[in-house]
């Protein structure tokens, strides 16, 4: 550990960052065409990934900021570094990496994560994929998952089919940012009738000051195919404000069945501005199963596109928002075809000042008959000083579809913590089997190993300043 | 012993309880009985330190004075509450609830003075629990609820019930047990009384409108409360005598 500096800013777990790596490639702070060009040739694009990249910075830069939302004017475009790799191998054997990369790891949990539960490791650290390991039965199916620059060496043709077919670069200002700046991401083609039993799990991780983290992940699930897919993020501890703005875009064909589930932890200091779009064939199941702890600025509504009849989509996601975080959160769904079904649970947590907002759009689209979808959103406010705020947008153009939507705002009630305590319980453990139990939905729907971290994140959030 | 001295109690100004006295021995089951209003309920949640009401008198468990603690620590020193209304805690599984409960018992019972008192792995509870779960009709499924979620009105008296068994407590407030339940149900948490009475010797005072539970569990000692006073102490006939006529006499 002699290289390893715990920086302690804060009570941030996982606050601290590695001074011992020599970043090999920095195109520096700012982002130009010349940033651009330069992102593309140490990456031996070829020339239609290098001009996609240029039309997708020419559409950033003649967006507007979004003027709703969370406040992101503390964003400045021109201090943020586009590209940067910490080291320039990858590895695909764990006792390859570098010993200050494991350790960096290890203190985040990979290598537990691997021995238990994973069937493939691909973790970020910064821009370069440096580590990745895929098991060979998976091979053996068919199944690519690799990061997201080697599918574009690799797998040039399907990269070229499916980049941007879900989430245009001129979809928002960020989807084109990420379309010009993208580095990293995960690739994943899971072929005809194939399941994937265990999850398929990446780490992701900022590692330098300034540092912009902008990966691109595509996963496109063949015909009767199933996966799901884990990615977890820490980041840590700097004072100027990082961005992380990614673009996830997945196509789930017919009959196929796709979970994606996130749980991000960014520090307080991350924007975290990300696009994330499935669309859903006939009879196929998209899930997100999305957890926001972290990060000063989220604003994320991952959406489903159910496009062939009898599609599902579903949207479970859970924001905590504690002091200085605003959590501007929520769904998206579109009944493109008949019979199709979705359910939206937002779950949020306000605490010490904290703000979120649950923004979601429903909508239903003229022949879209027998659909039916739900949506509910829960709000648990911890003190006086926090805030909680639903924008549920509905547009129902056809008559012959079902619609629920429920809405609760809840404080933690006196009753509840004297029933709890009346059984011997202290206060800090009663209001935290409260928070507990108001989460456990979205707890139930993550692996195990997810499930514990969540718990413990979540713990060590509320043990701040209760009481 | 759990000794109640001159207990009052106010809650927003007004006086519902005033002046009470008991003397509750181990293994002793007695019965606060009384019309609606009389006060009975307030009395059971303020013995607690619930926050609504304000307490003033004395209360001391085995000649401590436990009279201002908070609810946890009167039930760390073993004094229980069965709820009239017990409230849901979603997402919150009744098997995990009271196994966090008995963690926390367990971490209790290491302080000094207490170290007689014997400690069960977490295995060992579990296994109880399912048992004590059976003598009370609680499939074992119930366990994994949600605490309260979505239960009927007997659940909630049977899982306090089966709080009762599993906490062991030297003194147990029954408030209001029988509200709503059927004959089978109400047969049944009887028993649960009368085994925490038997098995761990707990000390019972038992809060009711009606003598219809006395039925099933025959009191030491009735008291009629009236207008926040006990009125009248008696033994288990003064249950029979309010039967037939009620609490007119005493208004």
């Amino acid at each position: 550990m002699s290289n390893l500096h715990l920086e302690g800013i804060g009570d941030y777990k996982y606050g601290f960052y590695d001074k011992g790596l020599d970043y090999k490639v920095d195109t520096g702070a700012g982002l130009s065409k010349a940033v651009i060009e330069q992102i593309s040739a140490i990456k031996k694009e070829p020339k239609w990934m290098r001009q996609i990249r240029l039309d997708a910075l020419q559409v950033f830069e003649s967006k507007s900021m979004p003027n709703w939302g969370a406040d992101l004017s503390g964003i400045d475009f021109d201090k943020i570094h586009y590209y940067k790799t910490a080291t320039s191998k990858k590895y695909k054997s764990w006792d390859d990496v570098p010993e200050k990369i494991k350790q960096t790891y290890e203190r985040i949990g990979v290598p537990e994560a691997e021995r238990k539960f994973l069937a493939g490791v691909e973790a970020q650290y910064d821009s370069e994929v440096v580590y990745g390991a895929i098991k060979k039965s998976l091979t053996k199916q068919g199944v690519i998952f690799c990061d997201t620059d080697t599918a574009l060496r690799e797998y040039p043709e399907m990269v070229r089919e499916y980049f941007g077919s879900i989430i245009p670069a001129a979809d928002n200002k960020f989807s084109a940012l990420n379309t010009a700046a993208w580095s990293g991401g995960s690739f994943i083609y899971i072929p005809k009738n194939v399941t994937v039993k265990l999850p398929l799990q990446a780490y992701f991780r900022i590692n330098a000051p300034n540092v912009g983290q902008f990966e691109r992940t595509l996963i496109i699930a063949d015909e009767g195919s199933h996966v799901h897919y884990v990615e977890g993020c820490t980041a840590p501890v700097h004072s100027s404000s990082a961005l992380h703005s990614a673009v996830v875009e997945i196509v789930v064909k017919k009959g196929a069945r796709v979970r994606y589930t996130t749980i991000q932890n960014w520090s307080s200091d991350v924007y975290n501005l990300v696009t994330k779009r499935m669309r859903i064939d006939e009879d196929g199941i998209g899930e997100w199963i999305d957890g926001n702890i972290g990060s000063k600025v989220t604003m994320k509504y991952p959406s489903c596109y159910l496009m062939g009849k009898g599609a599902r989509g579903e949207i479970l996601s859970i924001a905590y928002a504690g002091a200085g975080q605003h959590q501007d959160a929520g769904g998206k769904i579109i009944h493109a075809a008949p019979n199709t079904t979705s359910k939206i649970t937002s779950k949020s947590i306000s605490k010490a000042g904290g703000r979120s907002t649950y923004r979601g759009l429903l909508q239903v689209q003229p022949g879209a008959i027998k659909s039916k979808s739900k949506v509910v959103c829960d709000a648990l406010i911890l003190d006086q000083f926090s805030r909680s705020d639903t924008y549920p947008t509905m547009q129902i153009e056809e008559q012959d579809t079902q619609v629920e939507h429920e809405a609760t705002v809840s404080k933690i009630g006196e009753e509840q913590l004297f029933y709890l305590m009346s059984r011997g319980l202290s206060q800090v453990d009663a209001e935290a089997m409260i928070i507990n139990g108001f989460i456990e939905p979205f707890v139930k729907e993550l692996p195990l190993e997810y499930a514990v971290e969540f718990n413990r994140l979540i713990r060590l959030e509320m043990e701040g300043s209760v009481g | 012993m759990l000794n109640l001295q001159n207990i009052k109690v106010d809650i927003e100004k007004k006086t519902v309880v005033n002046g009470v006295s008991l003397t509750i021995k181990p293994g002793e089951v007695h019965a606060i009985m009384g019309p609606n209003g009389s006060g009975k309920s307030s009395l059971a949640k303020s013995i607690l330190s619930h926050p609504d009401y304000l307490l003033s008198g004395k209360i001391t468990l085995d000649k401590t004075d436990i009279t201002s603690l908070e609810v946890n620590a009167k039930a760390q020193k073993g004094l229980f509450l069965a709820f009239q209304h017990p409230i849901a805690v979603p997402g919150v599984s009744v098997a995990n609830f009271l196994r966090a409960v008995n963690e926390n018992k367990v971490v209790g019972k290491k302080s000094p003075g207490n170290r007689g008192a014997h400690l069960r792995s977490v295995a060992t509870f579990m296994r109880e629990l399912q048992q004590k779960a059976k003598t009370l009709g609680i499939k074992e499924e119930f366990l994994s609820r949600g605490l309260n979620e979505g239960f009927s009105g007997g659940e909630r008296k049977k899982l306090e019930m089966l709080q009762l068994l599993a906490l062991e407590p030297k003194y147990a407030v029954i408030d209001e047990i029988d509200t709503g339940l059927d004959v089978d149900a109400l047969r049944l948490v009887a028993k649960g009384i009368k085994n925490a009475v038997k098995e761990y010797k707990t000390g019972v005072l038992i809060i009711t409108h009606y003598q219809r539970i006395l039925g099933y569990i025959k009191p030491d000692y009735v008291h009629i409360m009236v207008k926040g006073k006990i009125v009248e102490s008696g033994d288990a006939k003064l249950a029979h005598k309010i039967e037939k006529g009620g609490y007119k006499s005493y208004e």
